[in-house]
């Protein structure tokens, strides 16, 4: 029997790992070692790590930290934040991750993701597509670095992906980020059903049971931040996995 | 001392740590004197069928994989790519695989279910015959896979374990000196290290 993928979504931003609300307000966590350390004890079937400020603040990727977390790991582990060329890749790949996702430098060069998956293998290759309503409701992806919605629409841009050579989507919602409310199941049945790679959801679970509706509305993993960061209605920090 | 065979396809560091975690020794080489001296071997791999075969023969590893593996009949653990090309052949690529056991490799057709291609993440195994790798395990063991194309046995009696993706493929082969996992043990929490700790130990 083939178990979806529950996967903790991990922020950094410096050397701390923090949580953010609908992609602002940053909120201090706690030492990003320490959380990978439990998550590792406890067997989460996989973790993401995004470096939030790399792309925003021009600074190289921070490896030594990849490096440590790397070491300690025994599960699958993705990072992304910063990338941007295969020697970066490459140098993450050495390190011990076994997936890079890329968000930024796929939508300023998409041509990146086919090379990326001749080079490494689709399966490698996650392409983070953040998306973003209007004041009418209508789906856009939005530049997280410019901090706006593009002139794109996230269906097309996610087949788009695909046809390129991505392995999986990271299908992000920036409205309901942080919220604990719930996935943005329309959206995920949307895109979901139109590709044949994984999709995984991530932004707004709040419930072990939101995991699971995002599963049913076809994502093939679920991913979340605040759940697995945050216990009762204070939100008191307390990492935690099943 | 083990040594992990380095041609370019994929993780080894990851494999170097586990190796350490469960209290073996483990050296990443190319160099054909030092996998002469290897106590056991270990072939992992991400990526392409023809890339594999094609750098394993840039490298000239070919000939001394064959002289400790098939003849001297050195402990082998092939990983992920590792054990497909152990088989004689794939359908994702046309050069010749290694053919250690009788089998080949073909690629997952459209699966019912929306059960989606690559079968990546967990997944669990039922072992099919009483293994070293497998001594101790705990119950319902599971393991990370991330493939596209599995590998059909001719003979039922190299299956070590099954998986169930749409169907029921061979995740594991074992021959005499030979061992092969279609999943990750690396990357598979207390269950990989506990096939890893066999392999360093007990066989």
């Amino acid at each position: 029997m083939y178990r979806n993928r529950i996967i903790p979504c991990l922020l950094l931003k410096d050397k701390a790992l923090v949580k953010t609300v609908q992609f602002y307000k940053p909120r201090y966590i706690g030492d990003p070692l320490n959380a990978v350390k439990i998550f590792n004890d406890k067997g989460a079937d996989e973790l993401l790590l995004i470096d939030i400020a790399v792309s925003k603040e021009k600074r190289t990727i921070n490896f030594d930290l990849l490096s440590k977390i790397a070491s300690q790991s025994f599960m699958p582990l993705s990072y992304g934040g910063g990338i941007h060329n295969i020697k970066d890749m490459k140098k993450i790949f050495s390190i011990g991750f076994e997936k890079t996702s890329i968000n930024s430098s796929a939508l300023s060069d998409p041509n990146i993701i086919t090379k990326a998956s001749e080079t490494f293998g689709s399966q490698s290759i996650v392409v983070s597509i953040d998306v973003k309503k209007d004041i009418f409701g209508r789906y856009y992806v939005y530049n997280h670095v410019a901090k706006k919605n593009i002139s794109l629409d996230p269906l097309e841009y996610a087949k788009k992906v695909e046809k390129l050579g991505a392995g999986e989507v990271l299908l992000n919602s920036v409205d309901n980020d942080g919220l604990m409310k719930g996935y943005d199941l329309e959206l995920i049945r949307k895109i979901s059903s139109s590709l044949s790679i994984p999709v995984i959801a991530l932004g707004g679970a709040g419930t072990q049971e939101d995991l699971k509706k995002a599963v049913q509305a076809g994502a093939s993993a679920a991913s979340a931040g605040s759940l697995f960061m945050f216990y009762g209605p204070n939100r008191a920090v307390l990492i935690n996995y099943f | 001392m083990i040594t992990i065979i380095d041609y370019g396809m994929g993780n080894l560091k990851s494999i170097q740590n586990i190796v350490q975690k469960v209290g073996g020794e483990a050296i990443i080489s190319y160099d054909v004197n030092e996998i002469m001296h290897a106590d056991k071997i270990i072939l992992p791999g991400i990526g392409a069928f023809d890339n594999g075969m094609k750098n394993l023969n840039e490298r000239g590893l070919i000939p001394v994989l064959q002289k400790k593996v098939m003849q001297e009949k050195t402990p082998f653990l092939g990983i992920c790519l590792g054990m497909q090309l152990i088989t004689r052949k794939s359908e994702e690529g046309a050069l010749e695989g290694l053919g250690w056991i009788d089998a080949e490799t073909i690629k997952f057709k459209s699966l019912s279910n929306n059960l989606k291609i690559p079968h990546m993440g967990w997944n669990y195994v039922v072992v099919k015959k009483n293994s070293n790798l497998f001594k101790g395990m705990c119950e319902n063991p599971r393991f990370y896979f991330v493939h596209s194309y599995y590998v059909v046995c001719k003979n039922e009696n190299d299956i070590l374990t099954t998986t169930e993706y749409g169907f029921n493929f061979a995740s594991a082969v074992e021959k005499d000196n030979i061992y092969a996992t279609q999943f990750h043990p690396e990357k598979s929490h207390k269950f990989g290290m506990k096939l890893m700790e066999n392999f360093v130990k007990n066989v």
